[in-house]
């Protein structure tokens, strides 16, 4: 995995949970707009706040195929909650975006790129998946000669304040796509929140110069080793509380074995095919572009759109759409995922967030479809064997 | 199937007509506020009963057709609709499915005759309520009970100017997600018809916090199926799957069999 940015550490502080406003007020000064966890209608999702006091201090929720639930915690932790609905690819790569708009005029007509961006953003409470995310779609739309401006204009001075994942979700498997549950690359800040009976504080790490000037105007001190042990211990118990295990041993050149593999008509009979897996997942970046005119044919604009692979439309071509039935579809998608990607951008497309699997209104489970193939496979070879 | 571009100067024709019905998508274009006056600049409305009682005569450039077929006298009168059109749009459920009155397809048609009219005997009415495309070539079809006044405009613009109309087959669940609606159904064990439902609606019900009812009909490849096993670990019951699939686009094929799949007999 390729870092994003330079990542000088300075030395890790803690921020006592009281001081904690304080540096989302730095933020604030600085002139960010701040983006971060906020409950909204039976959901923790990610918008616009306006400080320290809209973050969903002691809530939580339960994640599990097709199910989320919030509730309440014990604590008041901040972030104490797993992901949110949506990944922070709405803000970064959003769902609708004009790309141009013209106007007829006596010559022709005038062509005009509305402005991509007004404010600088701050994205709180970053989770390592979601870094992993964020660089993965770093290197497929913001490298090479064909850079997506859209992409580019909006990541341009995004300040991250990553939160390490002490509260893995029922979904997640980020210990086995190797992206967390700690924070190694691409923050301005890395925190992790540790509540105690007695106390809630901050561990705290800058990644950057930036970072390390937020918390200059932030109350800190220096981390004591009891404080660092505590931290750790939380982030070494993550790793083993995942909701989800996969074995990518292989994994690629198992999925490209097993095209045929009867696993995919038996997922095809679940699968709704409505594109909800790829539109929650934070690495998904498929779009669609829409020319559109108005009635006096005076206007016209060529609008973006988040496409899916999971539509008709997607693998249209003379003649038909390529990929008709569901089964092509969804093994399309997530041999792009865990075998394809790798090919094409060195990664895996998979980050272990596990929205796809939450979010999925059939509640249908990578890990559980690959580790079928896989157990069906493992199965044959032994039998052969014997 | 194309646009309607016109030899310069010359302004297209539309015709908006009504079969059973009960008005509302015709309405969604009188509702178009912000855009008919440009509309009625750059079209002339030629056939309007609802709007106006000036007939300009055909044929039309654009014909837009509400409401479905369920007499002999409609089933003559669309092909004479269909012969003056050069291009033919259904609007509206009842056009494109049959709409609510196709309820009556799962019935005995003679029975509520007999029951409802003083003199059944004046009443000629046809055993199915169907869809226009199910007599007469249809070019275009917009889905919802209503339509979208988006929906119309953007098709009404791509005709005048010659273009693909964007009008996508998939599900709701996209334009959910687009707008940044948290998922009902897995956030709230809320039943949701959107991931079988054809999208164009802009997602309204589940922005309200409401589940789909699927009035938009079903979209492409739906997975009734799955859809039906979700809702029945929701917590409904088979009497409760078939109501749900028996709405305004009951006699869709997909929704039709599903609904009769969990018929109690």
């Amino acid at each position: 995995m390729s870092v994003t940015g330079a990542n000088r550490v300075s030395a890790t502080v803690v921020i006592e949970r009281a001081a904690f406003p304080q540096l989302l007020d730095a933020l604030k000064t600085a002139r960010y707009k701040l983006l971060g966890p906020k409950l909204v209608n039976g959901a923790i999702v990610y918008e616009e706040l306006a400080g320290a006091g809209e973050l969903p201090a002691g809530w939580a929720e339960d994640q599990m195929p097709g199910v989320y639930k919030l509730k309440r915690r014990i604590d008041e932790a901040l972030f104490g909650y797993t992901v949110g609905p949506h990944s922070w690819k709405k803000f970064l790569h959003p769902a609708v975006a004009v790309l141009w708009q013209a106007t007829k005029n006596a010559k022709g007509f005038d062509l005009a790129a509305p402005p991509i961006r007004a404010q600088k953003l701050a994205l709180l409470g970053v989770r390592p998946c979601d870094l992993h995310a964020i660089s993965i779609l770093d290197t497929v739309l913001g490298r090479g000669p064909y850079k997506d401006p859209v992409w580019a204009a909006l990541r341009k001075g995004v300040f991250v304040l990553a939160v390490n994942c002490v509260e893995p979700g029922g979904t997640c498997f980020c210990a086995s796509m190797n992206t967390g549950p700690r924070a190694s690359f691409g923050f301005d800040i890395a925190l992790t929140e540790v509540v105690e009976a007695e106390r809630h504080f901050f561990v705290a790490t800058a990644g950057t110069e930036r970072g390390s000037a937020m918390l200059e105007k932030t109350p800190h001190r220096p981390a004591r080793p009891d404080e660092l042990d505590r931290a750790d211990q939380l982030l070494a118990n993550a790793a083993s509380k995942m909701g989800r295990k996969l074995d990518t041993t292989g994994l690629k050149e198992l999925l490209y074995r097993n095209h045929e593999h009867p696993r995919w008509d038996n997922v095809a009979g679940r699968c709704l095919s409505c594109a909800s897996c790829t539109m929650v997942c934070p690495t998904c970046f498929c779009t669609t572009v829409e020319d559109t005119t108005d009635v006096t044919g005076r206007h016209a604009a060529r609008v973006r759109k988040w496409d899916s692979c999971f539509t008709l439309a997607f693998s249209f071509i003379h003649g038909g759409p390529i990929r008709a039935s569901v089964r092509a579809r969804y093994r399309h998608w997530l041999t792009h995922k865990f075998a394809t990607w790798l090919d094409q951008f060195g990664t895996f497309g998979c980050v272990g967030c596990g929205r796809c699997i939450t979010w999925c209104p059939a509640g249908i489970d990578v890990t559980e479809e690959i580790g079928a193939i896989r157990h069906t496979e493992s199965a044959k070879s032994r039998k052969e064997a014997s | 199937m194309g646009g309607v571009t016109m030899p310069s100067g010359k302004k297209p024709k539309l015709a908006v007509w009504k079969f059973a019905s009960c008005d509302g998508c015709q309405l969604t274009l009188l509702d178009c506020e912000d855009e008919l006056l440009a509309l009625a600049e750059a079209v002339e409305i030629a056939y309007f009963p609802e709007a106006s009682r000036a007939v300009v005569k055909g044929p039309y450039d654009i014909s837009l057709v509400e409401g479905s077929i369920t007499t002999p006298h409609d089933a003559e009168r669309i092909h004479a609709v269909r012969r003056m059109s050069k291009c033919l749009v259904t609007i509206g459920a009842c056009a494109t499915a049959g709409g609510i009155q196709a309820l009556r397809n799962f019935k005995d048609v003679k029975e509520f005759v007999s029951v409802v009219y003083a003199t059944p005997a004046y009443i000629e009415v046809l055993a199915k309520s169907t869809p226009i495309a199910d007599h007469v070539f249809v070019d275009y079809e917009l889905r919802g009970c209503p339509i979208s006044k988006v929906q119309l405009i953007e098709l009404l613009g791509a005709l005048l100017c010659g273009r693909k109309p964007n009008i996508p087959t998939y599900s709701v669940c996209i334009e959910c997600k687009r707008r940044g609606i948290v998922c009902l159904t897995v956030a709230k064990d809320m039943p949701c018809l959107g991931p079988v439902t054809q999208a164009g609606c802009g997602a309204v019900c589940p922005g309200l916090d409401r589940g789909c009812y699927g009035c938009f009909g079903p979209k492409e490849t739906p997975n009734t199926n799955s859809m039906s096993t979700i809702w029945a670990t929701l917590g409904v019951s088979r009497a409760d799957l078939t109501r749900a699939f028996r709405g305004f686009n009951a006699y869709a094929e997909p929704f039709r069999r599903e609904s009769t799949a969990h018929e109690q007999k």
